[in-house]
């Protein structure tokens, strides 16, 4: 079969870094083809010189047989390339068909006048096509991320894209909306469509990918048939090296109750919540999204108000109504969305690694320096940050390091709680590997750690007992002996355990 | 560490344009590098930089603050009406610099616990001061008040050692604000506000309070201004800083600040605010009509932006 796409000997640089060195990759019609490789591998750039954001420095990229040099990505759609950000491009306030159609609406003669039933029509045709559950007339901004990126499928389908490049596609997604986007993905590989599929997720490569190509520090290292590789294989050549057991075991003398919830109740989203946890212990939250986890999380730690239940910590009543009020009484919240809410991103490392505790770093107001700077060296080195330079911009580091930045502004404040709201996403292998140490180091030193996680083998490798949350409540507390992912997966989607 | 934010050659921009309009005016006209001249300058100056300064912490948080002319207006009346009663000036420069504060603490408690974007806040209370000054001064200005006052003279009239006193506020206001945004954990918070409120709300920052002070500081600074300015003019005009809001908001933008918040610095505002005096007052000299100096000084913004942005790219 003749390769759609075929990059050969691909070399790029910025400056004096070499980003890209001798990089092939090859697209076949109808496979799904992942690329791997941890954050700074360079998958990125190879996309950003395919589809002409960067102008390649050396090599050769033969699209359906024919030599291009893309200048911008639009030219690079007219082939038929068409990249899915992560960032997703809808409108929320237009309607699925609008959405489609954006820029290419079906008009009366010249007159500007759109033609509202065609479109429609059209746009319900193409959802059909790709077995899409959506209502062509229903406004984008209504619709869940998983449907929203349909839309975004659905556009690049109807503009005949030839092979769809998909960057991190399933970061937002609930369990079934992933399982929707594969179906669709699978139709699209019967139509012959192409899927360049990026991620960090192991468990969706090796069910949805046909082949895998990694790139570790602008190289190309292989491409495997799924059929013929293992996790193990695959890891290792992302990473250059074995990382040892993926989740590090620990052995933790687990002590008094730390924290207890009791019956936390807010209407609408989450009702009689109920739990504890103790010194040393890592307690995973598991659920859909959506469930409330990361609601229920954020009404502990002050950041949302709730109707009625207590909260203790070490047995004493405390009442936490703002985020300020939390850090006050050691607990510490680890967001899910880093940039939104964990980093001032055009902040320094630095400058971001002390915000919680700054206070504390001053006198009469005055920002110690040397204070500051002892503490921002220590937690850079302690969670081994990879930045030239603490006054670096924490927006130009990966995504790997820049969730380090977050846990260390808040292990410098010693938390004695710590939640952790999806800690690893968007995170590569080999600094996963890290984040589980550091959890574990935690729990070590006897901090209470609540974990929630949508990716079911890190909640069991990590946890000593797995909470499980269905449409607000507790479905389940179980103790992770054993447990399988099964058990859990029943429990979050509403069965009895 | 210290050095974060470096004298890197791009901050610099502003400050070379203030110096290639220097050249320029200058060359163009014998008057404009005298002694004179430039006391008289820098004292026009004083008022907008003094505005300017607070706006920019207020422009640092993400927000804006459109009320400032109209605060500069009633506090000056306020200051005014009560010496025209005869109490003393040390007290109604007092009075004058409290109600402004409470106007900006007025903006702060709106935009923080009335939830009201700050644009649509400080507009109405720029509105609502506004009417309130024409209200207590029945729309007349206030006049022959503090012909003997002479801590009310020195504020816009006097001179230490030889430098307008007008000057030395603006400089000193400029010097503790300068420290403050740099070395305390305020002008940290206040630069974390601006670049991601929720994550530093997240971080245990009081963010309510913070945005409070700032909107307080700029009540302040603009009442300290109006005082200058009544002080200067000996009167008290119900009109008084119509459209400061605009100069304000130039000098910081000018200075490189940027308007969605989180990153930007006060020394680019009193470079900015000198862009816009120099600019005033070399116009003046070239004998330009007001009604083209506009002009010029809308285009010379418009440049600076576009520079701005060219460089980003």
């Amino acid at each position: 079969m003749r390769p759609l796409i075929e990059m050969r000997s691909i070399q790029k640089s910025f400056g004096d870094n070499t980003v890209l060195n001798g990089v092939d990759f090859e697209v076949l019609p109808g496979e799904v083809h992942a690329l791997m490789g941890e954050n700074g591998a360079g998958k990125s750039t190879l996309i950003k010189v395919l589809t002409g954001i960067y102008e390649r420095d050396g090599g050769t990229i033969v699209v359906n047989g024919r030599e291009v040099h893309y200048r911008h990505p639009k030219e690079a759609e007219r082939d038929g390339i068409v990249v899915i950000h992560q960032e997703l491009n809808v409108i929320p306030t237009l309607t699925v068909a609008e959405n489609i159609f954006l820029g290419r609406e079906p008009k009366i003669g010249r007159t500007g006048v759109i033609r509202h039933k065609e479109m429609e029509q059209q746009a319900a045709s193409y959802l059909r096509r790709l077995g899409m559950d959506l209502n062509p007339r229903e406004l984008a901004g209504r619709l869940s991320v998983g449907k929203q990126q349909m839309i975004e499928i659905a556009r690049a389908i109807s503009t005949n894209a030839k092979c769809l490049i998909m960057d991190e596609p399933t970061a937002a997604l609930t369990e079934r909306e992933i399982q929707a986007l594969f179906s669709v993905i699978r139709t699209l590989k019967q139509q012959g469509v192409a899927i360049v599929y990026i991620s960090h997720r192991m468990e969706e490569i090796f069910t949805i990918c046909d082949r895998i190509s990694v790139l570790r520090d602008g190289q190309f290292i292989g491409t495997k048939q799924v059929k013929e590789t293992n996790f193990e294989e695959i890891v290792q050549m992302m990473v250059g090296r074995q990382i040892g057991e993926r989740f590090p075991k620990r052995n933790v003398a687990i002590g008094e109750e730390r924290l207890r919830v009791e019956r936390l109740t807010r209407k609408g989203l989450f009702e009689n919540v109920s739990f504890s946890v103790r010194a040393g212990e890592v307690l995973g939250v598991a659920g859909l999204m959506g469930s409330g986890r990361t609601e229920i999380m954020e009404a502990i730690f002050g950041a949302r108000s709730f109707d009625e239940g207590n909260i203790y910590i070490d047995g004493r009543p405390v009442r936490i109504r703002s985020p300020r009020q939390a850090v006050e009484h050691g607990i510490a919240m680890i967001t899910e969305d880093r940039k939104q809410k964990g980093l001032v991103l055009d902040m320094s490392v630095h400058e971001n690694l002390t915000l919680p505790k700054l206070e504390q770093l001053a006198a009469a107001g005055f920002v110690q320096s040397s204070k500051e700077r002892d503490v921002v060296l220590t937690y850079i080195h302690l969670l081994n940050i990879k930045a030239s330079s603490p006054d670096l911009p924490v927006k130009a580091l990966s995504g790997g390091n820049q969730q380090k930045v977050v846990f260390g502004k808040w292990l410098a404040m010693s938390p004695r709680i710590l939640i952790l709201d999806e800690p690893t996403r968007g995170v590569d292998v080999g600094a996963k590997k890290e984040i589980y140490d550091i959890i574990n180091e935690l729990a070590a030193q006897g901090v209470a750690v609540i974990m929630v996680s949508s990716e079911l083998p890190e909640v069991l490798g990590m946890s000593d007992r797995v909470m499980v949350i269905h449409e607000g409540k507790v479905q389940a507390i179980l103790e992770n002996d054993g447990l399988d992912q099964e058990t859990v997966m029943r429990a979050a989607t509403g069965g009895n355990i | 560490m210290e050095a974060k934010r470096k004298w890197d050659v791009k901050k610099l921009g502003p400050l070379i344009g203030l110096f290639l309009l220097c050249i320029v005016l200058s060359i163009l006209s014998d008057d404009f590098l005298t002694m004179d001249n430039w006391l008289n300058l820098l004292r026009q100056v004083s008022i907008n930089a003094l505005i300017a300064f607070g706006m920019t912490f207020v422009i640092l948080t993400g927000g804006i603050d459109l009320s400032v002319g109209s605060v500069l207006a009633l506090s000056s009346a306020i200051t005014a009406g009560m010496m025209a009663q005869g109490v003393s000036g040390f007290v109604a420069i007092f009075i004058g610099l409290l109600a402004g504060t409470a106007m900006g603490v007025l903006n702060g408690v709106l935009v923080t616990k009335g939830k009201v974007a700050p644009f649509i806040a400080t507009l109405a209370t720029m509105t609502a001061f506004r009417g309130l000054t024409l209200v207590y001064t029945d729309g007349r200005p206030i006049t022959g008040f503090a012909s003997d006052d002479i801590m009310f003279q020195m504020i816009g009239r006097g001179y230490f050692f030889g430098i307008p006193v007008p000057i030395i506020l603006m400089l000193v206001v400029y010097i503790v604000l300068y420290i403050v945004l740099k070395k305390t954990t305020f002008g940290r918070h206040t630069y974390a506000i601006g670049g991601n409120e929720e994550a530093s709300r997240l971080s245990g920052l009081r963010v309510d309070r913070l945005k409070m002070y700032v909107y307080a500081l700029t009540g302040t600074l603009s009442a300290l201004a109006g005082l200058i300015l009544t002080s200067r003019l000996n009167s008290a005009q119900p009109t008084a800083g119509t459209a400061y809001e605009l100069d304000a908001i130039a000098a910081v933008v000018l200075g490189g600040t940027s308007l969605s918040g989180g990153r930007g610095w006060i020394f680019g505002t009193l470079v900015g605010a000198l862009i816009i005096g120099v600019l005033n007052n070399g116009l003046n000299l070239l004998n330009v009509s007001s009604f083209y100096q506009q002009v010029i000084k809308g285009a010379v913004i418009l440049l600076a932006v576009l520079l701005d942005r060219r460089k980003e790219a």
